[in-house]
């Protein structure tokens, strides 16, 4: 297996992606159900699965510069009532302009209380994410429910930036031709396994919003800054040793504050593209429903890495989707199924490592999911909403001591203090 | 020429301390000049405002001649000034190259870093210095020694003509002071300007050209190597002769306090800690000599019980206590300093009432069952100020309010005063001023003179020398010699700690 | 002492009164420029606020808003953010008025069983986290917001249903919930001892009986943090985990410990309004947790200050009620005030610490300078 190993990254982790697809593919026949790798799914996925990747990169610019920022919920709140405002008054990009505005006054907020003031960064962000709803929600009963459709509690409909469908993959047009949608061919011919992929592959190249591209566009960009550019090193020393910056003439105030303020500004575009059409198509309170919690979840299962964020946000993204579109429960279901070969998946890992505590723990909570699969037909329609949660949990029980934040992340810095 | 750097009435003041008053330096070019004086002189603070990383209060700078005023480090870079500090500005989880080249990155386009550029200009100032680095290397993958290469690299990279080292010797054994030595002597050659910080005289008298020396924060004098002794120059530095930390007459008895056997400590499937075994007996001061991270540490958390053993007892006048908890063996009669007071040794935002009690909040005076003794503990804090002499205000201040020597003297006199059998002290005079020093040695011989077993592990191998009645010396988890403190030099002792000289037995 | 407690007081003193100006100046300037009349708005509110059935309003609403401050307050005294303190008093309080209802036991123990369900539940729930954290290494502040989503919106969510007790319940809409618990697991209101000393409280309030069991709460936390060594354990480990283990304190068995309480004391935060419905509501008081997070914080931690956070954060909440009759302003106001108030007081806190902290070190310099060398 040591070819394997050697493989680049890219192809290891599309090779785990497949595998997992296959699983996948075996257990809704189970369950005769198609939901589980249906383009509908794979859609749902990647657009739940934005939000949480722009706050999960949110997170990763401010954690990198040390700053702990439990406020990206706060933050994405201002972002989907300054999104839908901006959109339904001024058009779509001025939504998004506007959201990330609104993301980037929480995030200076944040700035100021733990870079200027030394405040504790849960603290701030705890206020952040109190004060935060209540400004929105001000906002919405002083504009909202003076505009036809608004009320207090939500906007008039948000209108959305274009979509694409890409040519050939799925049938978009090129040009003025209507191509040929590739994909989507394959899907229909019902090849087991193969055509799994193929509906899943459609569903993220068809109708992909522009601000889809624009977050997945970021995912590279942000290794790319932080990791190839003067920038990014001085951005990371912040969070791995400040004092060094610092006895180098950086200005880590500085520094740390951009970091927050971008930070902010992502979790203002997430809070954006919640509110655009993509997702709801309106500003409505409590949308964001945790997930700004869920982009630093994502954040921390992805290492502190672009492309880790982007694996977390996609994964956290998927019961999302599917328990938005599962009407009989049966796809719900079947995700019990996966849980279960996913922690036997675990505890096999684990004994290879020799680490028999976490291969038994693995091995019951796999084996509980196991008969909870057999001994149901549905499970509570809860289970999905909180589906997510658990998973990240559990994502966490196994591995959280295998993870390395940068070293300086949520401490206090001053200047001259060494 | 001008000098290259000429200070005037430099003058810094903090809270309640003025850590620099008048102070007047000049340095000529490519001297090695070293700036003596005991902790707390205001060394440090001195170069701080020479590297612009703080600013004086009063007082004029003058760098080759010209005036200036620093507002931050990139000042001084400009300037051609670098430093490596005490505590290593380092990234472990940053490689060596990007260590280097931050703050000075070269850039292409868009601000991407020439990464090949950096390699290119690394090597070439390697070369040129004899200084041998890997770029590619994580930081924390490093030893002591080369970390301090890397921190003079980063210096060199930048062009700096005037190098600040602070305390470089004091993480080294002596043949890693020659190393270093070797270096600093062929910077000199190469037409660079050393300034550098030390509290060891004879290290002083040996590498340096001038010396100035500050006491209380104000210079005292400036001097040149050959016209002073030692003895002088702790004349200059004190006032008065240099305590010495050597005993007189043994105590030692034949009844055993703490009996180590066979002990080994893995952390993170890494063993180390390996087979150690050595005994304490009452009235007995052992020492421990060893280069930082050979495990001397991890033996001592074995011992005091903040890690467990992997195998072997830890018997406790007569009790194996390596399976019991830190509170239990501190009943027992264990006391302990350890080596960062602030990380380890106090509750720095609590009252020093409360500080005393930490370790001891079980037992009488500072506790009555179930409830803390407020009263009891408040007194028991006044003995412990008197007798200790803590020089606080108060009892109720709390204790980040100290200086260094008093929070020293403070852990010391609640550890002394809680009747221990045995003590374990983990650098215990470290970077605390010679009259702390002075007071924390003769506290430890009286209690040696009562009965007390000592464990001390030290860095600074005079103490070592001068207070243990054995020394075991560890290297790489195990114990590769014991030595008769009565005969063993400094450097025979460097050369068993490097591993240098094959174990011998005294 | 040479800077003398009066001084350190007005320190400490300044930071909330400063919060808290600072918060209605920047409220005032809001109203100003959404078009309404500052003074005339919390005008309104004060008036409202100064009524007899308004204050019982106030003392219900602070009651549970008290106890969520301990509860985070006890986490915050070992530097543990017990962010879980909302799912915790929520499913607490489901548990223990469904469990509750399901016996008939004497008056006073049933009473008290039902408190100890809730507190087990509440500090079980806790106590996971607490487990997480020393066994597996995984951060306190996001285990409780992932078992905070897992126990509202799944947990709570789906047991309200199984338990809801449909036609049992006489009443309107927004009587729904649990089966009512028999008369003997209910506290009796406090109407009687405050009409000895007020005039008779009218439009049926009922001023909790659980203020109460938040007083013995709020007296026996204060004990039990200072007085004790087992609060002497919690806060130096809050201060300095390193140097309090090797004090000898064990520090995993403290932060599961702390967890537990945090969260048993959590699990109380519903009661209050179990116990003035009777029963738990399918739509219960959301966000007490999270603003008892913010009254802890407000309060500093101290007994004394989360009892007056608490008053600050019920007043604001229910006085505001008025707003929506007189118009004076939007009623949202008072959130966004909360916020800014606790924003406000975290840094003025820090503001204050470090002038503090300068004086004390001025003052330890002159006494060293003073005493006989």
């Amino acid at each position: 297996m040591t070819w394997f190993k050697d493989a680049p990254p890219w192809l290891r982790w599309t090779a785990y992606a497949a595998f997992g697809v296959l699983i996948l593919t075996i257990v809704q026949s189970l369950d005769d159900t198609n939901q589980l790798t249906s383009a509908s799914s794979s859609q749902s996925m990647l657009r739940w699965g934005v939000p949480i990747l722009l706050a999960g990169l949110g997170g990763l610019f401010s954690e990198r510069a040390g700053v702990v920022n439990i406020g990206l919920e706060g933050m994405m709140i201002l972002g989907t009532w300054f999104g839908a405002w901006g959109g339904v008054t001024f058009g779509p990009w001025w939504g998004i302009a506007l959201g990330v505005l609104g993301g980037v006054l929480g995030g200076l907020l944040h700035a100021i209380a733990t870079i200027t003031f030394g405040v504790d960064h849960i603290i701030s962000g705890v206020a952040i994410n109190i004060l935060a709803p209540g400004i929105a929600r001000f906002l919405a009963s002083e504009i909202f429910t003076g505009i036809p459709g608004g009320s207090i509690t939500q906007s008039p409909r948000v209108p959305g930036v274009g979509n694409i469908t890409f040519a050939f993959l799925a049938g978009g047009n090129f040009g003025a031709w209507k191509s040929p949608n590739l994909l989507g061919w394959i899907a229909e011919k019902d090849w087991f396994f193969v055509s799994d992929l193929a509906s899943l592959g459609l569903g993220m190249v068809s109708r992909v919003s522009h601000m889809t591209l624009l977050a997945l566009a970021l995912v590279p960009f942000t290794g790319w800054l932080m990791w190839r550019t003067r920038f990014g090193l001085r951005l990371r020393i912040c969070g791995e040793r400040p004092e060094a910056g610092e006895s180098q003439g950086i200005n880590v105030y500085r520094y740390k504050y951009i970091g927050v303020l971008i930070s902010g500004a992502l979790a203002g575009l997430a809070g954006a593209f919640i509110a655009s059409p993509e997702l709801s198509g309106i500003y409505l309170q409590g949308q964001t429903n945790g997930r700004g919690f869920i982009g630093m979840a994502a954040l921390i299962f992805g290492n502190w890495r672009p492309f880790g964020v982007l694996g977390g946000a996609l994964l956290f993204g998927y019961p999302f989707g599917i328990g938005l579109r599962d009407l009989s429960g049966a796809a719900s279901h079947s995700l019990v199924l996966v849980n279960a070969i996913g922690l036997a998946g675990v505890a096999i890992w684990a004994l290879t490592r020799g680490k028999r505590t976490d291969a038994v723990l693995a091995g019951v909570l796999s084996a509980g999911a196991a008969l909870w699969y057999f001994s149901t037909q549905f499970v509570p329609d809860v289970w999905k909403d909180v589906l997510p949660f658990v998973v990240v949990l559990l994502v966490l029980i196994f591995f959280a001591q295998r993870l390395r934040p940068p070293a300086a992340d949520g401490l206090r810095y001053r200047k001259g203090e060494t | 020429m001008a000098p290259a750097i000429e200070l005037r009435g430099i003058t810094k003041r903090f809270p309640g301390v003025v850590a620099n008053e008048r102070v007047d330096l000049t340095v000529d070019e490519g001297e090695i000049h070293a700036i003596c004086g005991e902790n707390g002189a205001g060394k440090s603070t001195l170069m701080k405002i020479l590297y612009g990383m703080q600013s004086a209060d009063e007082g004029t700078m003058k760098i080759f001649g010209d005036e200036v005023h620093f507002t931050s480090p990139t000042d001084a870079i400009a300037l051609g000034i670098g430093m490596v500090h005490q505590h290593f500005m380092l990234a472990d989880q940053l490689t060596v190259l990007e260590n280097v080249i931050l703050g000075a990155e070269p850039t292409k386009s868009l601000g991407r870093i020439d990464f090949d550029k950096a390699h290119e200009h690394l090597k070439h100032v390697g070369d040129a210095y004899g200084l041998d680095v890997h770029p590619g290397d994580l930081v924390e993958d490093l030893e002591v020694g080369e970390r301090q290469r890397v921190e003079i690299i980063k210096v060199l990279y930048r062009g700096a003509k005037v190098l600040i080292l602070d305390e470089p010797t004091a993480v080294l054994v002596p043949q890693e002071v020659e190393e270093l030595f070797r270096n600093i002597r062929e910077l000199k050659a190469a037409g660079s300007t050393i300034l550098f910080i030390d509290h060891k005289l004879d290290e002083v008298l040996e590498i340096a050209d001038t010396i100035t020396v500050l006491r209380q924060g104000r210079t005292v004098a400036t001097v040149k190597p050959n016209k002073v002794s030692a003895r002088d120059l702790a004349e200059l530095m004190v006032g008065s002769e240099l305590p010495t930390p050597a005993t007189t007459e043994s105590t030692v008895t034949d009844e055993v306090a703490l009996d180590v056997v066979a002990v080994s400590v893995v952390d993170d499937e890494r063993v180390v800690v390996e087979d150690v075994s050595f005994q304490v007996h009452k009235g007995e001061v052992v020492g421990i000599a060893g280069v930082e991270g050979n495990g001397q540490s991890e033996l001592v958390d074995a011992i005091i019980g903040t890690r467990a053993v992997s195998a072997g007892k830890i018997v406790l006048l007569g009790v194996d206590v390596a399976p019991t908890s830190v509170r239990d063996r501190r009943e027992r009669g264990l006391a302990y300093i350890p080596q960062d007071r602030h990380r380890e040794g106090l509750l720095l935002p609590a009252p020093l009432w409360e500080n005393a009690a930490l370790g001891h909040q079980t037992r009488p005076p500072y506790s009555k069952g179930f409830w803390i003794d407020r009263e009891g503990a408040r007194k028991q804090t006044e003995l412990i100020r008197k007798e200790f002499d803590v020089r606080t205000p108060g009892v109720d201040v709390p204790a980040h309010a100290l200086s260094g020597g008093n929070q020293q003297k403070l852990i010391v006199g609640r550890e002394m005063t809680s009747n221990p059998a045995v003590l374990v002290a983990e650098h215990p005079t470290r970077g605390i001023d010679v009259g702390a020093q002075a007071a924390v040695w003769e506290d430890i011989k009286a209690a040696r003179a009562a009965g007390l077993a000592t464990l001390l592990v030290s860095a600074d191998l005079e103490e070592l020398i001068g207070l243990s009645d054995t020394i075991v010396v560890m290297l790489r988890g195990r114990v590769t010699a014991t030595v008769d403190p009565a005969t063993v030099t400094p450097r025979d002792l460097g050369a068993y700690m490097t591993g240098a000289a094959e174990a011998g037995a005294a | 002492m040479k800077f003398a407690l009066g001084r350190r007081m007005l320190l400490t003193m300044a930071a909330p009164v400063t919060a808290i100006l600072f918060a209605l100046v920047t409220s005032s300037i809001v109203l100003l420029a959404s078009g309404s009349n500052p003074v005339a708005a919390f005008g309104d509110m004060v008036g409202h606020a100064s009524k007899l059935e308004t204050m019982v309003d106030i003392f219900n609403r602070a009651t549970p808003l008290f106890i969520a401050g301990i509860a985070a307050a006890i986490g915050f005294r070992m530097n543990l953010f017990n962010i879980g303190v909302e799912g915790q008093y929520l499913l607490a309080g489901l548990v223990a008025a469904h469990v509750g209802s399901l016996f008939l036991l004497p008056p006073v123990i049933h009473f008290m069983f039902i408190m100890i369900v809730a507190m087990t539940v509440g500090g079980a729930y806790a106590g996971f986290a607490g487990v997480l954290k020393v066994t597996r290494g995984v951060n306190e502040v996001i285990s409780t917001i992932m078992l905070n989503a897992i126990a509202i919106s799944g947990l709570v969510a789906y047991l309200i249903r199984v338990w809801q007790a449909g036609d049992a319940i006489q009443g309107g809409v927004g009587r729904v919930g649990t089966t009512p618990i028999p008369e003997s697991g209910l506290l009796p209101n406090l109407n009687g001892l405050l009409e000895i000393v007020t005039r008779e409280v009218r439009q049926g309030k009922e001023l909790t009986g659980m203020l109460i069991v938040a007083i013995l709460v709020g007296v026996g936390y204060q004990v039990l943090v200072n007085r004790t060594r087992f609060g002497f354990d919690l806060r130096a480990s809050g201060i300095n985990p390193f140097a309090a283990q090797v004090g000898g304190v064990a520090p995993k068995r403290m932060v599961v410990i702390a967890m537990i309480l945090s969260g048993a004391v959590a699990g109380l935060v519903g009661l209050p309004e179990v116990n003035s419905l009777g029963f738990f509501a399918a739509n219960p008081i959301q966000g007490l947790g999270f603003t008892g997070i913010a009254v802890a914080l407000l309060g500093r931690n101290h007994t004394a200050g989360i009892f007056v956070s608490a008053l600050i954060f019920a007043f604001l909440d229910i006085s505001s009620g008025v707003l929506q009759f007189t118009g004076a302003a939007s009623r949202e106001i008072v959130v966004i005030m909360q916020g800014v108030i606790i924003l406000a007081a975290v840094v003025a806190y820090e503001v204050a610490r470090r002038a503090r902290e300068r004086e004390e070190a001025r003052a330890a310099a002159a006494a060293l300078v003073e005493a006989p060398a």
